[in-house]
């Protein structure tokens, strides 16, 4: 192990318990997305780039912008909810 | 509440089991590996040795992956494939709920992204595009392949989403044939290279292309092709989940 490794191993667990700690599902999804990305750092120091190049997007882009919309259609289909409640 | 103060509940026993179940499993299956960070693998020295010489790739990774141990890239290939059929399953029923209204109206002034940003998300998406071809065609050659290479190719639709322009987005949900025939016709794909190995040499995923010259664009036989067809489906079916996510009606004025 060496220092370098120390270093990221410390960030990532750093970084986990912020992600589990925080409550509101948005900035969760963006420290998530900061999770994933140093997880990527930690592939590439122990030398597998492929995995990391992989980590890479679905931590950045894919799994925050699937996470987005997710919580973007529940909060449409709550408001659509709450209309026809007020029409009725 | 059915928690007794101070006795044991059931939930209480259950989980006490489950925690004593996989740490015990963990610890059991972690005590016989070679310590962290060993370099004595003796598959990876193989096939790090290997794979330039006998199959012209000199990523070993890629070797391994869509020529060694190409039937287990076939099952990933599968269990990305069934997942994002059950999610369209799930989400589908939607889709013919509401009338889909004019694009003109769809995009209100307060939704729509600044100028920066559209230009920015626009901007970057033939660069993103290029940089997918890139990393699927040279697997074989550098760090790269079908999966990551796939998966870069959605990002750079994704941001055309970040650019604001969410027309495009639900013209593509409109149409989703396409992007459906690129997930199947990926995952069939790749299947198919493998029966071509049982057809020409009777064994299933046999490397039955010639090999070329390593270190060039069309070496390792077939692992182009397969990355190629793994990179359309992997873009495929992660399109197919976003492209499914998105519903006209994120796009409606806030009230």
């Amino acid at each position: 192990m060496n220092t370098l490794l120390v270093l990221v191993l410390a960030l990532l667990a750093l970084s986990g318990l912020v992600t589990v700690s925080i409550r509101d599902p948005v900035r969760q999804a963006i420290a998530l997305g900061v999770f994933g990305l140093l997880e990527a750092l930690m592939f590439f120091v122990v030398q597998a780039p492929d995995v990391a190049l992989s980590q890479i997007v679905v931590s950045g882009v894919a799994l925050p912008a699937m996470l987005f919309l997710a919580m973007a259609k529940i909060r449409s289909q709550r408001e659509a909810e709450r209309e026809e409640a007020e029409e009725e | 509440m059915r928690d007794r103060p101070g006795g044991f509940s059931l939930r209480l026993v259950v989980g006490a089991i489950g925690v004593v179940l996989t740490v015990g499993g963990f610890v059991w299956g972690t005590t016989g590996l070679h310590p962290f960070g060993s370099e004595h693998s003796r598959y990876g020295f193989y096939t790090a040795h290997h794979a330039v010489a006998q199959r012209h790739a000199t990523n070993s990774v890629v070797a391994v992956a869509f020529d060694y141990r190409a039937f287990d890239t076939l099952g990933e290939e599968f269990i990305l494939f069934i997942s994002v059929v059950g999610v369209v399953v799930l989400l589908r029923s939607l889709h013919d709920e509401e009338e889909e209204p004019e694009e003109e109206k769809l995009i209100p002034e307060q939704r729509r992204a600044s100028d920066a940003e559209r230009w920015l998300g626009t901007a970057l998406v033939g660069p993103i595009a290029i940089l997918a071809a890139y990393i699927v065609t040279h697997g074989q050659l550098t760090p790269g392949g079908g999966f990551q290479g796939g998966i870069i190719l959605m990002a750079a639709i994704a941001f055309i989403f970040l650019g604001g322009e969410w027309v495009i987005l639900l013209r593509l949900r409109r149409a989703t044939s396409w992007v459906e025939m690129m997930d199947a016709g990926g995952a069939a794909g790749f299947a198919m290279i493998g029966f071509g190995g049982l057809i020409a040499t009777g064994a299933f995923f046999y490397n039955f292309l010639p090999f070329g010259t390593s270190g060039s664009l069309l070496s390792g036989g077939f692992m182009p092709l397969a990355n190629v067809a793994v990179g359309l489906e992997v873009a495929g079916a992660t399109l197919m989940v976003v492209s499914e996510l998105v519903d006209q009606r994120l796009l409606r004025p806030p009230r």
